[in-house]
């Protein structure tokens, strides 16, 4: 970062504007790094699908297939546009880049290694969960703005579906937060967790999981998608690019709900198992590697599970995990002060 | 001079889509309007150093309350053409009002006394070296704690009235009874009978 | 810190929320430069399954959606109360738990009503 600043201000560049350029050329490299890493894991997910499911997924674009995203893209961008006629037109263009701005902008603050964030800011885990809270808007927006029955069916199921397991991803993050003393997500990787602290957050761990496929729309709760009942749901009029742009952002969204599980609860960019003889791996390197983890059980669970009813779903959101999460901040925080282990 | 310069840019965008909510013809713009001021508020909260209200502002208004108006809207499925074309004969009546509640608001205000601390407690800075966050933590709990109780009465009543006024049992609906299902067991509804063959039931 | 300090590190965000936005619009331009548009009346119209659509999709729906958005709000709000009892709970100590679970406790009195009162049920 100061390498690339001293370089700007070496071109004569005021103090203010080399900064500014310098955090924007980190930015656009960041952005870059996750719309390849969403690239791949399309591709990733059609594979580990394909092999799941007996058969070999793409492989005809590109060695093993690997350049099968770049070629759907290219694809999709070059189709026809379609706007309904009885759409609203500004809305309806709106909902798909709010969407994916959303699902970029989230990813300010994710520290990828020690000191490496783009924004360090103080409430790092509250802006995450604020960024989180919006992605409501885009499937709402396109819901109501496509003017299909379909489609306002999907955007009402996705809307109250996400509302609803967003109140525990809530719960869960003050569990964590009992724990590492800070709002800020660095400060939450090096908070040190005794063993029976992890313990104690690993049914967190599984509820957060459950919670983000739940946020993320994808299987057993796609339901606002349901292809089977809704034909696609809030995405049903779109096409061309404005659906690639709803595509790109789902898979920018379970990347990073899979990335904020690493920093919550995976320990970051750190050594599993605080392995001290494992630190000479670059610490992005194993960031990576959880946050494929998690992707890895994303694509697992779609491989393997079939579609919850929406009662069941709303059952288990507002029944089972709200009363359990809210119980279990109050057990965390009881047993931290009387252990006197509070940060 | 950034500081003034985005004081500057977010006041402004802020009070242009404050207009637009009121003034844009179609409801579910106005709601969108209104998301993008309470996105400037945040941004003005910010600038003030408040960074937790920032961000609750930003879960809780944009993420949650926002998301209800936008069901309002969406469900009131009024047709606005219709409402608008009667609006003009409460003309008068609206202007009374109005200008009743700008007097008193200007009475109000002539007559308004700051307390001598106020300017201090304004002027009040979080403690060094704590978060914002952490700072309002150690107040809310311990010295505002009935303020706090309080607003857990607050939102204890906002949820029953919520649930008299909407929830509607109905009658007709068979419901499903997890706990009885989950109870049923084998023997209870199944019997093995035996039956010798070539003999029929 | 002083506040001009701590804005520094806001300022990549909103260069963030920049930087995101160019890249949508980008993506939709371009598209819109590369594709060919041919519209028709029925390329246009709700799909429907085939049939016209008869009247404005836009219709009245459920109540119950309405509710969980209000009881969204109501937990959202108890969310951020935890929030900084959970960062500063080292400070307040007992006191401050103990409140908690009193606002805890008044908050489980009324989603007892609620799950009692069957709005929680989806039928």
């Amino acid at each position: 970062m100061e390498l690339v600043t001293d370089f700007f201000s070496g071109l004569g560049f005021p103090q203010w504007l080399a900064m500014a350029s310098a955090s924007a050329l980190q930015i656009i490299a960041f952005l870059l790094v996750v719309a390849l890493s969403v690239a791949f894991v399309v591709y990733g997910e059609r594979k580990i699908l394909g092999a799941m499911q007996r058969r070999q997924g793409p492989a005809m674009v590109g060695p093993f297939g690997l350049l099968q995203s770049f070629a759907d893209l290219l694809k999709l961008m070059g189709k026809e546009t379609i706007i309904p006629t009885q759409a609203n037109r500004p809305v309806f263009v709106l909902a798909p880049i709010l969407m994916l701005v959303m699902a970029f902008t989230a990813w300010a603050v994710i520290p990828v290694n020690a000191q490496w964030v783009i924004a360090d800011i103080n409430v790092g885990i509250l802006y995450l969960f604020a960024i989180s809270s919006m992605g409501v808007y885009g499937v709402i927006m396109a819901g109501w703005a496509s003017n299909s029955r379909y489609a306002f069916l999907g955007g009402l199921r996705s809307a109250s579906q996400m509302v609803s397991y967003e109140v525990s991803m809530g719960l869960i993050i003050v569990c964590v937060l009992l724990v590492a003393g800070s709002l800020n997500l660095s400060d939450i990787v090096m908070a040190d967790r005794p063993v029976w602290v992890q313990i104690m957050l690993l049914p967190m761990l599984g509820v957060f999981l459950v919670s983000i496929l739940a946020e993320t729309n994808r299987c057993p709760f796609d339901l606002p998608e349901g292809e089977s009942e809704l034909s696609g749901g809030f995405m049903v009029e779109y096409s061309g690019v404005l659906f690639t742009l709803f595509f790109l952002s789902e898979y920018a969204n379970m990347v990073l709900m899979s990335a904020m599980t690493t920093v919550l609860f995976l320990g970051g960019w750190l050594p599993p198992f605080g392995v001290e003889a494992l630190a000479f791996v670059p610490g992005v390197i194993w960031f990576a590697l959880k946050v494929c983890l998690i992707l890895f059980f994303f694509i697992w669970v779609r491989g393997t599970l079939p579609r919850y009813r929406y009662d069941q779903l709303m059952r288990l959101g507002w029944k089972v995990f709200l009363p359990f999460t809210l119980l279990w901040v109050m057990v965390v925080a009881g047993s931290l002060l009387v252990f006197d282990a509070l940060p | 001079m950034f500081e003034a310069l985005a004081f500057y840019v977010f006041a402004s965008v802020l009070v242009a889509s404050a207009l637009m909510v009121i003034t844009a013809r179609n409801p579910v713009h106005s709601v969108l309007f209104l998301i993008l001021s309470f996105f400037n508020a945040a941004g003005l909260f910010v600038l003030l150093g408040a960074e937790f209200i920032a961000m609750i502002l930003v879960i809780v208004y944009v993420g949650a309350v926002a998301v209800l108006f936008l069901f309002v809207v969406m469900m009131l499925d009024i047709s606005f053409a219709d409402l608008r074309k009667g609006a003009m004969q409460y003309v008068p009546v609206g202007l009374i009002a109005g200008g009743i509640l700008l007097l008193e608001l200007i009475s109000i205000f002539a007559a308004w006394q700051f307390s001598p601390e106020a300017s201090k407690n304004a002027a009040a800075p979080t403690p060094e070296g704590v978060e914002n966050t952490v700072a309002l933590g150690r107040l809310i709990y311990t010295d505002y704690v009935f303020a706090f109780q309080a607003a857990g009465m607050v939102l204890l009543v906002a949820m029953i009235g919520a649930i008299v006024l909407t929830h509607r049992q109905r009658p007709d609906v068979r419901r499903q009874k997890v706990s009885a299902q989950n109870a049923r067991r084998p023997e209870d509804v199944l019997e093995i009978q035996k039956i010798s063959s070539n003999s029929g039931v | 810190m002083a506040p001009s300090e701590f804005l520094v590190n806001y300022f990549p965000i909103l260069l963030f929320v920049g930087i995101a936005i160019g890249f949508g619009l980008l993506l939709v331009v371009s598209s819109l430069l590369l594709s060919w548009r041919r519209p028709d009346v029925n390329k246009l119209s709700a799909y429907e399954c085939g049939f016209d659509a008869f009247d404005d999709a836009r219709s009245k729906f459920d109540v119950r959606f309405y509710l969980v958005a209000i009881l969204f709000i109501i937990f959202d709000l108890e969310i951020a109360f935890l929030f900084p009892w959970a960062v500063s709970l080292g400070d307040i100590g007992l006191f401050g738990f103990w409140s908690m679970v009193m606002f805890l406790g008044v908050l489980t009195v009324g989603f007892i009503y609620e799950w009692k009162k069957g709005a929680l049920d989806w039928e």
